[in-house]
């Protein structure tokens, strides 16, 4: 009885169902595309794992470079040691340069002047390009004119260059001035994410603009600038077309001493192992170590950023 | 520099040694003052005295300036691009659009917003903000600032055994307090108040005019409302503003019990607004 009445009232039937082919397929192409790019990913490292595996151990990464096509002697540590400290050294240059363009451009430029635009402009173009023009640029510039220069009034007279060569302070700087857009819209954004009010907050208790900036607005700023520089250091540690002209040598027999010192370098070294190795196919192990140790140190290097911008995210809302 | 700390003293003795004195200066004085944004005239020869340990009320529809004006006593339109003033306003005889030290006036002009804004810092540094800006890092100095200010925003019960814990962790009615112990506790003259209870409710909003009503004892202070009871309690003087203008300023009793003008009545018995 109660089912009749039902059955009447409602007058549409819900379990009748008509498959909706635009509607499946797009679903599945949206989800293959997904699964395409972690299936390469998983390709990529899992082929980069297995075959370096087997090379890499402690021998290999700490050992010299005394045969680098050698594949029982041959070792990486010079590179590791290039590696990281050019990416550090850049870091240290990026990020002031990075965060005080920053400052400038959201908390004291006009955003409609025509200056403004023109650094805005100059820093989105900067992004766009080609990182070879940087490793030219980084040769014209750092090395054959200021490098030059300073040779010419700090060591005038001198027979060697000291400043004027291909050095480990031009290759971080060429990658500073690669990875400044980086870090300077990073860096924008989460300037323009505090709030007003905090300034208004600051400027009515009498603080000046400069005390709010530094005292209100950029510890507030900071986990945004720590994620410009993580990006920054992942973009820089596996380039290698920058610092080619600018500071990375084929062969060193000694690990470099000072900044202005040429360094050997892991990305580098990769090129080499792959195309000037006299055996190709017999060097392919240490290949396939150097790769797996360029990715792991990429990887401790964000890992290590991240885990202080977390601790400091964690130091800002402990208080709650 | 402006010489204001010393006006302000002599202002305030004065009127501790004598009954309420009638010939004393008014504490801020707003003359023919125009405003505009870009091309928008925003206030329409503005001229109004306020007077010293009042609680003056700004009220009228959204969009009348009240706010504006209220922005221009501590010159926090200068943060905004475009904006052009004609006319005077003097605080303690002094022109403060004139070539003064802004900083120094905003140490003298305190001010609470609509909304909440603590420091993402603890209940303590927020209130040690403005005082470590003026150099003072004693501890035991601070320390007792801090107590005195929250226990005069009748927060102090409330946070003392948390001091230390962040500020963003207190109910909106709270941060509210502190942000108006964090006002006094640089010892400002005036208070300006940009609709300090809008986002509130109506028990935080009860506890804040209680507040206002302590604090007139110390401070002038002038406050922008949308809640006209909120007005008529609280206020000795009111000030109705209309499309950029003062339709009319006088006692609270008789603005809106007894108004001049028909727009005043209009909008204090709710007809507009």
């Amino acid at each position: 009885m109660n089912a009749t009445v039902e059955s009447k009232s409602v007058s549409f039937d819900v379990r009748t169902h008509r498959f909706n082919y635009a509607s499946f397929f797009f679903t599945g192409l949206t989800g293959a595309a997904t699964y395409l790019i972690v299936a390469i990913l998983v390709i990529i490292l899992g082929n980069i794992a297995i075959k370096g595996w087997s090379h890499f151990n402690w021998h290999f990464l700490t050992g010299g470079t005394e045969k680098m096509f050698d594949v029982d002697t041959a070792g990486i540590l010079p590179m590791i040691v290039g590696t990281t400290i050019r990416v550090i050294l850049m870091t240290m240059f990026v990020v002031p340069t990075g965060v005080i363009t920053a400052v400038y451009l959201t908390e004291y430029a006009h955003n409609t002047s025509i200056f403004t635009r023109i650094i805005r402009g100059a820093v989105n173009n900067l992004a766009g390009v080609p990182s070879i023009v940087f490793g030219l640029f980084g040769l014209g510039f750092f090395i054959e004119f200021i490098g030059k220069d300073m040779d010419a009034i700090l060591h005038a007279g001198g027979t060697a260059p000291v400043w004027g060569k291909p050095a480990m302070i031009w290759a971080s700087l060429t990658l500073a001035v690669m990875t400044l857009p980086v870090v300077i819209v990073a860096t924008e954004e989460s300037l323009r994410a505090i709030p007003q009010g905090l300034r208004e907050a600051s400027l009515a208790l009498g603080a000046t603009k400069l005390e709010t900036i530094l005292k209100i607005v950029v510890p507030q700023a900071l986990p945004g600038i720590l994620t410009g520089a993580i990006l920054a250091i992942g973009r820089a540690a596996g380039e290698v077309a920058p610092i080619l002209f600018t500071g990375a040598a084929y062969y060193m027999a000694d690990m470099p001493h000072s900044v202005t010192d040429q360094f050997m370098d892991l990305a580098y070294h990769v090129f080499i192992l792959s195309t000037q190795s006299p055996n190709v196919e017999q060097t392919r192990p240490i290949l396939y170590a150097t790769v797996l140790a360029l990715l792991m140190l990429t990887f401790t290097l964000n890992i290590v950023a991240i885990f202080i911008r977390s601790r400091m995210r964690a130091k800002m809302h402990a208080l709650q | 520099m402006i010489n204001m700390t010393a006006d302000m003293t002599i202002t305030s003795v004065k009127k501790q040694e004598t009954t309420p004195d009638l010939h004393s200066p008014p504490l801020i004085e707003v003359d023919n003052l125009d405003l505009y944004y870009g091309k928008t005239q925003a206030l329409k020869n503005i001229s109004l005295k306020l007077k010293e340990r009042v609680v003056t009320a700004f009220i009228g529809p959204s969009g009348c300036g009240k706010s504006t004006l209220l922005r221009c006593f501590n010159r926090m339109n200068d943060l905004i691009d475009n904006v052009h003033i004609t006319g005077m306003i003097k605080i303690g005889g002094q022109d403060i659009n004139d070539d003064i030290d802004v900083i120094e006036l905003r140490k003298h002009v305190g001010m609470v917003f609509q909304r909440s804004n603590p420091f993402p810092k603890s209940i303590y540094e927020n209130i040690a903000y403005g005082l470590r800006l003026q150099g003072k890092s004693n501890r035991s100095e601070l320390d007792g600032i801090v107590e005195h200010s929250l226990r005069g925003a009748a927060l102090w019960e409330e946070v003392k055994d948390r001091l230390h814990t962040s500020a963003l962790g207190l109910s909106g009615g709270q941060q509210q307090r502190l942000c108006i112990a964090r006002a006094i506790a640089i010892r400002p003259t005036i208070i300006l108040m940009d609709e300090p209870a809008s986002a509130l409710d109506p028990l935080a909003t009860a506890k804040i005019e209680e507040l206002i009503l302590e604090l007139k004892k110390e401070f002038t202070i002038v406050i922008v409302t949308h809640n006209m009871q909120q007005a008529a309690r609280i206020s000795d003087d009111t000030a109705f503003f209309y499309l950029g203008e003062l339709i009319e300023f006088n006692t609270t009793t008789k603005i809106f019990t007894n108004p001049k003008e028909k727009r005043t009545e209009d909008y204090v018995t709710g007809r507009f607004g």
